[in-house]
């Protein structure tokens, strides 16, 4: 029983429990369509290292060519060849009108989490130094304003964050904050979630817009307060000194 | 109202010269022809005034979108074969082995046959331009005439140099050699300027400087001088080495496949092997040169930098990443398929290797190709808590792109080696101590481009930029150039084992070698309209807005659409080009090099024709 097809077989099945049923017991489960990703990838590696020579091509390709054309069939196989030429089809189909059919499940989502800021936020620069004084007062005015919902911890873990979908940011990832620069910050503040482009499914954020409430100075100082606390710094053009 | 006031002009000329008929003839029509100047006046006011036409049902834009793919695709094969036919001369006359001036100038057959189409489709795109977009063209004019002139210059520099390059190449045999080589360094040379200056152009619309007054020319020369056009070009240049490898590449794939002959299976297998060994040593530098040119866009607009790396087009990126996934894995499965099947008996011996190989390859275009937002449905999202995946997320930033591409190219790179060495022993004194230096060299390459990636999450992002993802690349570099002197060195001394076979490769060789081609067409059409989409509502970016009915970015599924048709029509454009090259190269051959009948029984064993169909025996 051993060969190509069947090591084939096993990586493939390993891989699919492993990814749908293992991960999710460390971490979050995956979606869908990075499973359906990965799994191409695995089949793709099968094929292309049991195509590489000719052994190894009619071991891989051999059985299933034999089982499909029928040829010195006996027994078992008999029926079993028909039942996959009946069976493969229906299975096609049925996949094909599940994806079709209409449901009452929304589609799935593409929403763009950083788009880019309206040219006049571009090219601004903090206008405040970042001294101590500075620093403490914009984490001040981040506990007041902002940790309700991105956490004192600045991990977007406040208390009021479950009620969010999508939940509030995760400053302390380093694929969040660390990859903008401040003025970026100082427009998703100032403008909060209707301040969106249509990209960014503004329909989808309740960061309230900040210009009602704060002056411009205290929303710099949140910037600063909040790079501080998250132990990650903006990304800039220049070296700090 | 001017034509009210003409008719009273010729009424009162009529009264005045009553009894004067040639005269008052010759004054009506002389009246009559008022009107026409007055109108032509009118109409050249109205025509000054039209900042756009449109092409009905189709749309302009389109129009240019398609014209303008073709032309610059067909300039990256013509622009980037020279340099390799000049390359593979020189290699042939430095070693004296015919074989490779014949492949030059095979390569050259491609070049002239594309040449003409290439410029046609510059002239349709430019009066399509000028008709279309007459405001846009009119700005464009007044500030880089000089460099059009310049432009017409090099072209016709550029065409009589490759008459005589292509014309001249049996004529400039023996004594004759070295001007013909220096008739193709000018070929590039000129080609060099022929690709920067219309790229002045398409970056001053992405990245315009403020012109200030001047001469023409100073005001044209500034304008060149944008911050992205030497990141283009670099990017550009090499990627026409990369589009041209490949489809010379493909162009020896169909050759092979439907070569009956065992001298034309030999002669284009080895073309096949060398379009695509040009294709991957292109290929290896080409993400160094995106990611400057990717670093210059960001630094010069960080709006259109996150249009392009975040925003709304930030999934071009990851179509990107699997276009050239499978670019890395079609070069490296010819690579592999030709230990197999050149060097006989190596199946065996390299499976484990190739395994490894393929594994690295794998697990990085996995995280390549792993967005940082993942598309999820509502379920799913919710599970995850948003659509960023709390551990795999950390694939989708910079930091992890940077390193997996970096080891994608080292492992392309070994693969190389590693089909230079098979079928070799080493006789060197000191072959066990390079290669095992070469071993550590390698581990410790690839652990620190890791580390530097692992890292790079935990600095600053000007840190990882301007040092971590520096030092990569220069790791890598160094690998590329240390390894590839000592492997010539410890292969110059070798013992040849077992003799290469060429023409032995199975039928699926020659379709990997078409896939690279179209992979590679189509990441070109990708990334173009990347680069022009970025510009958003603007002709000139910040300076003259898009006020046309299209002035909207289409939406993703449309526009792939579009590259995917751009990809069909270039490819049927160059299977037309090719088939009349190869039309006249098939008339030249003559009788003598057809194989004679019943050569099959001299085919060695294992043999089989290329193709099925291609051989005469092949029903029997």
């Amino acid at each position: 029983m051993k060969g190509p097809l069947f090591n084939s077989a096993i990586i493939l099945t390993g891989m699919y429990l492993a990814l749908k049923f293992i991960l999710p017991l460390l971490t979050a489960p995956l979606p869908s369509m990075l499973i359906s990703l990965y799994m191409l990838l695995t089949l793709s590696a099968l094929m292309i290292f049991y195509t590489m020579s000719g052994t190894s091509l009619d071991e891989f390709m051999g059985p299933i060519a034999r089982f499909l054309s029928g040829e010195n069939q006996v027994g078992i196989a008999k029926p079993a060849r028909l039942l996959v030429l009946v069976v493969f089809p229906l299975l096609v189909g049925w996949q094909t009108y599940t994806k079709l059919a209409p449901s009452d499940q929304p589609p799935a989502e593409n929403r763009t989490i950083h788009p880019a800021p309206p040219g006049e936020f571009v090219g601004l620069a903090n206008p405040y130094p970042k001294t101590p004084e500075n620093i403490m007062m914009g984490k001040g005015l981040y506990a007041a304003y902002c940790s309700p919902c991105h956490g004192a911890n600045f991990d977007g873990k406040g208390p009021a964050a479950p009620g969010f979908n999508p939940p509030p940011a995760n400053f302390a990832d380093p694929g969040t904050i660390a990859q903008l620069q401040e003025s970026y910050l100082f427009w998703r503040i100032k403008k909060g979630g209707v301040g969106l482009p249509v990209e960014g499914m503004p329909w989808k954020s309740a960061m309230p817009r900040w210009e009602k409430e704060l002056p411009d100075e205290f929303i710099w100082k949140i910037i600063m307060g909040e790079y501080d606390g998250a132990h990650q710094s903006p990304r800039t053009w220049e070296e700090e000194e | 109202m001017i034509h009210q006031s003409l008719m009273n002009i010729l009424k009162n000329l009529v009264c005045k010269t009553r009894g004067l008929p040639l005269l008052k003839l010759g004054t009506v029509f002389a009246v009559l022809l008022l009107p026409c100047l007055a109108l032509a006046q009118d109409a050249a006011t109205q025509a000054m005034s039209v900042e756009y036409r449109d092409i009905p049902g189709m749309g302009s834009r389109n129009l240019i979108w398609i014209v303008a793919q073709q032309h610059l695709l067909l300039a990256g094969f013509v622009l980037g074969v020279p340099i390799f036919a000049w390359v593979c001369e020189i290699v042939g006359w430095k070693t004296n082995e015919p074989r490779y001036d014949k492949l030059a100038k095979e390569f050259t057959k491609l070049l002239t046959s594309a040449y003409a189409t290439t410029a046609l489709f510059g002239g349709i795109l430019l009066f399509l331009l000028i008709g279309l977009y007459p405001k846009l063209m009119a700005y464009l004019t007044d500030i880089f005439f000089p460099s059009f002139i310049a432009y017409c210059i090099l072209f016709l520099f550029e065409t009589a140099t490759l008459y005589m390059y292509w014309y001249g190449w049996d004529a400039m045999q023996g004594k004759k050699k070295a001007f013909h080589l220096f008739l193709g360094f000018l070929l590039n040379l000129f080609a060099l300027g022929i690709m920067i200056v219309p790229n002045a152009w398409a970056t001053f619309q992405a990245s315009p400087v403020v012109v200030a007054d001047g001469t023409d020319i100073e005001r044209a020369w500034a304008a060149m001088q944008n911050p992205t056009w030497w990141p283009v070009n670099i990017h550009r240049l090499i990627a026409n080495v990369v589009l041209g490898g490949f489809i010379c590449g493909a162009y020896a794939g169909v050759r092979y496949l439907l070569a009956v002959s065992r001298e034309e299976k030999e002669h284009y297998d080895w073309m096949g092997y060398v379009g695509n060994f040009i294709g991957v040593f292109g290929m290896l530098p080409l993400p160094f040169a995106g990611y400057w040119l990717m670093r210059e866009i960001y630094q010069y607009n960080q709006q259109m930098g996150i249009t392009l790396m975040g925003g709304f087009l930030a999934w071009l990126f990851i179509l990107q990443a699997m276009l050239i996934g499978v670019l890395f894995l079609g070069a490296n499965y010819y690579f592999w398929m030709g230990i197999s099947y050149r060097i006989p008996g190596s199946a065996q011996s390299y499976k484990k290797p190739i395994m490894a190989m393929l594994i690295v390859l794998m697990v990085c275009l996995g995280v390549w190709m792993t967005p940082h937002s993942l598309v999820a449905s509502l379920e799913e999202a919710r599970k995850m808590g948003g659509t960023h995946h709390p551990m795999l997320g950390v694939f989708g930033v910079m930091s992890a792109k940077m390193t997996v591409s970096n080891l994608m190219i080292l492992v392309t790179f070994m693969s190389f080696i590693m089909y230079w060495r098979a079928g070799k022993v080493e006789t060197a004194g000191w072959a066990k101590i390079a290669k095992s230096v070469m071993g550590a060299l390698l581990v410790i390459a690839g652990i620190a481009v890791i580390v530097l990636g692992v890292w790079g999450y935990f600095v600053p992002a000007i840190i990882r930029i301007n040092y971590f993802s520096v030092a990569q690349v220069l790791i890598v570099l160094f690998i590329m150039v240390t390894f590839t002197p000592l492997t010539a060195l410890l292969m110059k001394s070798a013992k040849t084992t077992t003799e290469m076979v060429w023409g032995q490769m199975p039928i699926r060789a020659g379709y990997s070698l078409v896939l690279n081609a179209v992979m590679v067409i189509l990441l070109m059409s990708l990334m173009g309209y990347a680069r022009s989409s970025s510009r958003v509502h603007w002709h000139i970016y910040g300076v003259m807005r898009d006020t046309s009915e299209y002035a909207y970015s289409p939406a993703l599924g449309y526009a792939a659409a579009f590259m995917s048709l751009n990809t069909f029509l270039f490819c049927l454009l160059v299977a037309f080009i090719f088939w009349v090259a190869s039309m006249g190269g098939d008339k030249s051959k003559g009788p003598q090099k057809e194989e004679p009948k019943g050569s099959q029984e001299k085919l060695p064993e294992g043999l089989t024709p290329a193709m099925a169909g291609g051989s005469p025996r092949k029903g029997e």
